[in-house]
């Protein structure tokens, strides 16, 4: 695995990555981080996506203030969290300026639900890329699997809140992970 | 408007996303509707449609959608009205992920916190798929552009797993099919 050199180099990868998330951080943050950057291992990726979850706050935001930290302290949490918010603020209050005047073209649009399919491929593309990390779980390959299936049904399909899901199912993988591990 | 009154909005503004902060498991965006009942019924700072375009408008923008925050302060009051939404947005999460950080580095090989994160690992995975699915759902909806946008999500797919092609060629390039009335 590789390491970021400066604060200067934190920042501007995350604002890269940022940059580059139209719809959602998500896909672009695996593509940097794990496969071009080579910062963490697609292992490294689920589970520090996993916590960055279940705290309070956008999951992306939380991974790269958790990414930052690893590598250079408080600094680097604030380098890598002053890079993914920083310019596309500025960007998206520019674009708040300027909207009123966008919404008028029909083409506007037109554009932004071809840009929206995109992004809706790239999320469900980055989920089937991942789910190799959960070949080694020490909850069994099929079980993982099963808990996943279980989520997406319950979360995609069904709508439950979230917080029920992760009681129920976070809870459940929690119990089986303690009686295998121990 | 005098000088009073715009530090009483400024403050209650920056109160109101501070509460909301601890409580936004999953994302900023599950609390939108607790934002919505504040800025738009309780207090009438927003408009319906102030609200649900700034919403909109953050999720088009490249950047992190939390910046939604950003926007809905701005309709507010302005750029100082962005800085303390999303001040009090960020404030306690940033915090807290940091302290809880650096407590699971500090015991990562305690039974319980590889139990932890052992057990969530699968539920992200799942979410993930899931969101992809909720984002890909409104598309699949409406009868005019089925079939063109299912395609376009197809061939997305496809050349994330089989491809290097960078990804924000793929969202410019669905951008100008959309434009050109392919999808």
């Amino acid at each position: 695995m590789n390491r970021p050199q400066s604060l200067t180099e934190l920042y501007v990868a995350f604002t890269r990555l940022a940059l580059q998330g139209f719809g959602g951080v998500l896909a672009v943050a695996q593509r940097e981080l794990v496969e071009r950057l080579e910062w963490m291992s697609k292992e490294e990726f689920v589970e520090t996506l996993a916590i960055a979850q279940v705290l309070p706050g956008p999951n992306v935001v939380n991974l790269s203030l958790m990414v930052g930290d690893r590598f250079f302290g408080t600094r680097g949490a604030m380098a890598a969290l002053a890079g993914m918010l920083s310019l596309p603020a500025v960007i998206v209050l520019l674009l708040a300026m300027v909207y009123g005047e966008l919404r008028n073209y029909p083409v506007a649009a037109d554009a932004l639900r071809g840009m929206g399919a995109v992004a809706a491929g790239l999320v469900l593309a980055t989920g089937i890329k991942l789910l190799p990390a959960l070949y080694k779980s020490p909850l069994g390959r099929w079980q993982a699997l099963g808990f996943a299936l279980a989520a997406f049904v319950l979360i995609g399909l069904l709508r439950w809140p979230l917080i029920t899901v992760l009681a129920i199912l976070g809870g459940g993988g929690m119990a089986l992970a303690w009686w295998r591990l121990k | 408007m005098s000088g009073s009154h715009d530090l009483g909005l400024y403050l209650g503004l920056f109160l109101h996303f501070l509460v909301l902060s601890p409580m936004s498991i999953g994302g900023a965006i599950t609390t939108v509707p607790e934002m919505h009942r504040y800025l738009v019924e309780q207090t009438g700072w927003l408009s319906e449609t102030e609200f649900t375009t700034s919403i909109a408008l953050a999720q088009a923008a490249p950047g992190p959608n939390i910046l939604f925050v950003a926007v809905l302060g701005w309709n507010v009051a302005g750029l100082l009205g962005a800085v303390v939404a999303m001040g009090g947005i960020m404030l306690p999460s940033t915090l807290l992920t940091l302290t809880a950080t650096r407590w699971a580095r500090a015991n990562r090989e305690h039974l319980a916190l590889r139990a932890f994160s052992a057990g969530l690992m699968p539920l992200t995975l799942g979410l993930i798929i899931a969101t992809g699915w909720l984002l890909a759902l409104p598309f699949l909806r409406t009868s005019d552009h089925r079939w063109g946008t299912l395609a376009l999500i197809a061939v997305t797919v496809l050349l994330t797993l089989k491809t290097r092609l960078g990804l924000v060629w793929m969202v410019l390039g669905g951008g100008v099919l959309g434009a050109l009335g392919f999808v």
